[in-house]
């Protein structure tokens, strides 16, 4: 009476990234005919999950099985060839080539001689997004689509490719109501047919209503596998969560007078007439979907981007526009969101990238003195008690949550008046994630301004005093940081206000 | 309801904004051939023994073998890689199949064999380099451009091929013609149509644009990268080959410094004809008009009398002009993508 093999397994799996463990001992089994959920916070390891099946990434230990038989993905082209089809949650397209060839690379429908048959590749195109309810143009390039349909065109692609499993890593998270609607109707109909499919999705209500089994994950480690049947929303956040750690410890601050203002703030293709205010000792989170243009609007703010329109006050003068040197002279801070690429340079050592924002308070004389540079580091370090071997080791040995640490630390070194961060707690783990949590708190209570971007809708929720959404680059709410919910971020977040009323 | 009043207005949109996106997409080929046609209607005003019909054939000749070169290396800049190798490779191999066909009164179809074996071991090698060990690929077609040309150097020894021991069967290739038409146009149009049909038409052809145009899609969309890096590579240095024999089978008299500096003249070409060197974008067709192009300007220059060095000025400030002119386009496309976007959103 033993249950067939699972389609797609994956037997005690880990996988670090540096220092940084994603995975422990991870299990999981994938059924024919089951939508199967995975659950977990951001961080928790869905993502490196599902790269690990697509054969994107490969296990540091432990067994992918096939149909009951270990195998060895070398690569994505391996994965699919085993009939793993993938959403993967940021949409990669070629901009350069038609909707329809986005479709189908490599599996175009052949004519005689093997050509390609393009009409009937624009007609199955055709066909999939009628599938989906959506109107695009399968000959259009693939550059200039908005999130949404560069979503759909992943889900279309992944459909089309009649896999045994379906990995899909939130599919929905940047779909109107309708366009969710109909994703289901072909899930089911997927599921009747036989397929496994993996969903992932951040709005519980989803998992409620699609899947059979769920997985949760958290920290990198498995928490339970168990039908869906018989679970309240309360038992999975509690799995989630789990430990009782005070991931958001703030503190209630009386905001004091206005820092910063930006007005009407436009950049053409990236966002449009923006405006808002940050009080002192207030943290502000900009909310939205990954290209909603919140990134953008912050390095024009910081003037990194040159804006076509609109002015940004700082403490009542108005800020040169493109020039972040008259930025940080006015006491703007700015940390980006890709520490690695543009918050540090890895291959430095700790001292220096620290000292970077302050070189001209580290000279003696006009040479930059090593010895102001590595007490300025030692003091730092101290505050916010940085794990590390020497100062002059490279900032790249660090641990992500410590490099993040070292970013904070280099801008708040500059004494800002206003601070910027742009995904603060992004890949980093939930101990560290409470400490950066604690010192945004504290410094806000100390009177700093704090612009937090965030996509991690419980951090926004509970850090903000006012969230300011965006979509499509526009800001489409304003909500008080204690009457928000998820719900009502998310409706602003994709746009659909009123629509699903129902 | 609804559906009824849509649809056809809908239909109707979507066909005139195809056709916009089409022209867009052919705009390039065809504002070479304007400018083409421009600059021979005014120079034929001039000086009407421009058209002559010694003049039409020489400047197809002498553009047939850059354009060999172009299409080769719009293979390579298609994938957002670059072979600056090819110039070095069209001496080396214009040198050595003319010793080897001079010293042993070789025929004509073992110097087109030996032309093609060493200019594909050259685009081999190049292609090993990026593909597999992951180098940048500026640095390594650089680096066998000098060791080409340190090659071709090494092994004419300061001596020269003569006209006079070169086969007739060969020289006849470089000049003859069959039914009034030279071979050498003819070679080039045959490879660039069947390059250009495989490119757009093949599913392997289309890898080559996905490459260019997202490497990470590509990766993910389980496109065999290195194969087709490599593929690109080993073409581009078999097509340089080719030129190399047909440039011994045009002039006859070959010494080592032959095509020296024609990597950039061949990257010009195709970065006038519409090829985008960021990859993902243009064709063959663009490439070969672009070559025509650049030739006609040498052969005009000549005509009305211009002094040669404004040749090299002229065609840098047709590339910044090719360049501008693709980037407003983009831009402009961009936009109208978006709005049309808007208008979708509902």
């Amino acid at each position: 009476m033993s249950e067939p093999a699972p389609v797609l397994a994956l037997v005690e799996v880990s996988k670090a990234f540096g220092a940084v463990r994603a995975l422990t001992g991870v299990s999981l089994e994938l059924r024919a005919g089951e939508v199967h959920a995975l659950a977990g916070e951001n961080g928790a390891g869905k993502s490196t999950l599902v790269k690990t099946f697509a054969g994107v990434h490969r296990p540091d230990s432990g067994r992918i099985l096939l149909d009951g038989e270990p195998v060895v993905f070398h690569g994505p082209a391996d994965a699919q060839h085993a009939g793993i089809a993938v959403i993967y949650q940021e949409p990669t397209l070629f901009p350069d080539l038609s909707v329809a060839e986005n479709i189908f690379m490599g599996r175009q429908p052949r004519a005689a001689l093997g050509r390609i048959d393009r009409r009937t590749m624009h007609a199955r195109a055709a066909e999939l997004f009628a599938r989906l309810g959506v109107t695009l143009d399968p000959r259009r390039p693939a550059r200039g689509l908005s999130i949404a349909d560069q979503q759909v065109v992943e889900i279309a692609k992944a459909i089309s490719r009649d896999a045994k499993v379906q990995i899909m890593d939130e599919p929905t998270a940047a779909l109107t109501a309708q366009e969710t609607a109909r994703l289901f109707t072909v899930v089911r109909a997927l599921r009747e047919h036989g397929c496994a499919l993996l969903f992932i999705s951040h709005r519980l209500e989803e998992i409620f209503e699609l899947c059979q089994r769920v997985t949760t994950l958290r920290d990198g480690r498995l928490v339970a596998s168990e039908p869906v049947a018989g679970l309240t929303a309360d038992d999975l956040v509690n799995r989630m969560v789990g430990r009782e750690l005070d991931l958001y410890p703030k503190q209630d601050v009386a905001p004091g007078e206005v820092v910063l203002r930006v007005s009407r703030l436009t950049r053409e293709g990236a966002f449009a007439d923006v405006s808002f205010e940050v009080r002192r000792g207030e943290i502000v989170a900009l909310a939205g979907l990954v290209g909603a243009g919140r990134t953008e609007v912050a390095r024009a703010v910081f003037g990194i981007d040159r804006p076509d329109a609109g002015e940004v006050v700082v403490d009542g003068r108005r800020l040169r526009p493109a020039s972040p040197i008259a930025a940080m002279a006015a006491g703007l801070a700015l940390v980006p969101e890709d520490r690695r690429q543009q918050g540090l340079i890895m291959e430095m050592s700790i001292e220096r990238n620290l000292g970077l924002t302050r070189l001209r308070a580290l000279r003696r004389g006009p040479f930059i003195s090593r010895a102001l540079e590595r007490a300025h580091a030692r003091d730092w370090a101290v505050r916010f008690q940085l794990k590390y071997g020497r100062t002059d080791d490279a900032a790249g040995v660090l641990s992500g949550g410590n490099q993040q640490k070292l970013v904070l630390a280099k801008w708040l070194s500059t004494e800002p008046a206003v601070l910027i961060v742009d995904e603060p707690t992004r890949g980093i783990d939930v101990g560290t994630k409470a400490e950066v949590h604690r010192l945004l708190s504290e410094l806000a209570a100390q009177g700093l301004a704090v612009l937090m971007i965030s996509s991690d809708l419980p951090e926004v929720l509970a850090m903000a005093d006012r969230i300011l959404v965006m979509h499509e680059g526009r800001l489409t709410a304003e909500l008080p940081g204690g009457e928000a919910t998820e719900e009502s971020v998310m409706t602003a977040a994709t746009g659909r206000r009123g629509k699903d009323a129902a | 309801m609804t559906a009824l009043t849509t649809a056809p207005s809908a239909r109707a949109k979507a066909g005139r904004e195809r056709s916009l996106l089409d022209l867009v997409l052919r705009a390039r080929e065809l504002s070479i051939l304007g400018v083409l046609v421009v600059l021979v209607a005014v120079t034929a005003a001039i000086n009407p023994g421009f058209l002559s019909a010694q003049g039409v054939e020489d400047i197809f000749l002498n553009a047939s073998i850059l354009a060999l070169l172009a299409i080769g290396q719009t293979f390579v800049v298609i994938t957002r890689n670059i072979d600056l190798s090819v110039g070095s490779v069209v001496g080396l191999v214009a040198f050595v199949t003319g010793d080897l066909v001079s010293a042993q009164g070789g025929s004509m179809t073992l110097a087109i064999l030996a032309g093609l074996a060493i200019g594909g071991a050259c685009g081999l090698v190049n292609g090993l380099l990026v593909s597999l060990c992951g180098v940048p690929a500026l640095v390594v077609t650089l680096g066998t451009l000098y060791v080409i040309q340190g090659l071709d150097h090494f092994v004419a020894h300061g001596r020269q091929i003569n006209a006079a021991d070169v086969p007739q069967a060969l020289l006849d290739l470089g000049s003859g013609n069959v039914l009034g038409v030279p071979y050498l146009p003819m070679i080039a149009v045959l490879v660039m149509l069947a390059v250009g049909y495989y490119l757009r038409s093949y599913p392997s052809g289309r890898e080559f644009y996905a490459i260019g145009s997202s490497p990470e899609a590509a990766r993910l969309a389980g496109v065999p990268i290195r194969r087709r890096v490599l593929t690109a590579y080993v073409v581009s240095g078999l097509l340089a080959g080719a030129g190399g024999v047909l440039w011994l089978a045009r002039f006859g008299t070959v010494i080592a410094d032959n095509a020296h500096g024609w990597e950039l003249k061949v990257v010009s070409a195709v970065v006038v004809g519409g090829v985008a060197i960021v990859g993902g974008v243009g064709t063959v067709y663009g490439a070969a008009l672009g070559a025509l192009l650049l030739t006609t300007i040498g052969s005009v220059l000549v005509v009305l009398k211009v002094n040669s060095f404004w040749q090299d000025a002229l065609i840098g400030a047709l590339l910044l002009l090719a360049i501008s002119v693709d980037r407003l386009l983009a831009l402009r496309m961009t936009r109208i993508l978006r709005r049309r976007n808007a208008r979708h959103a509902t």
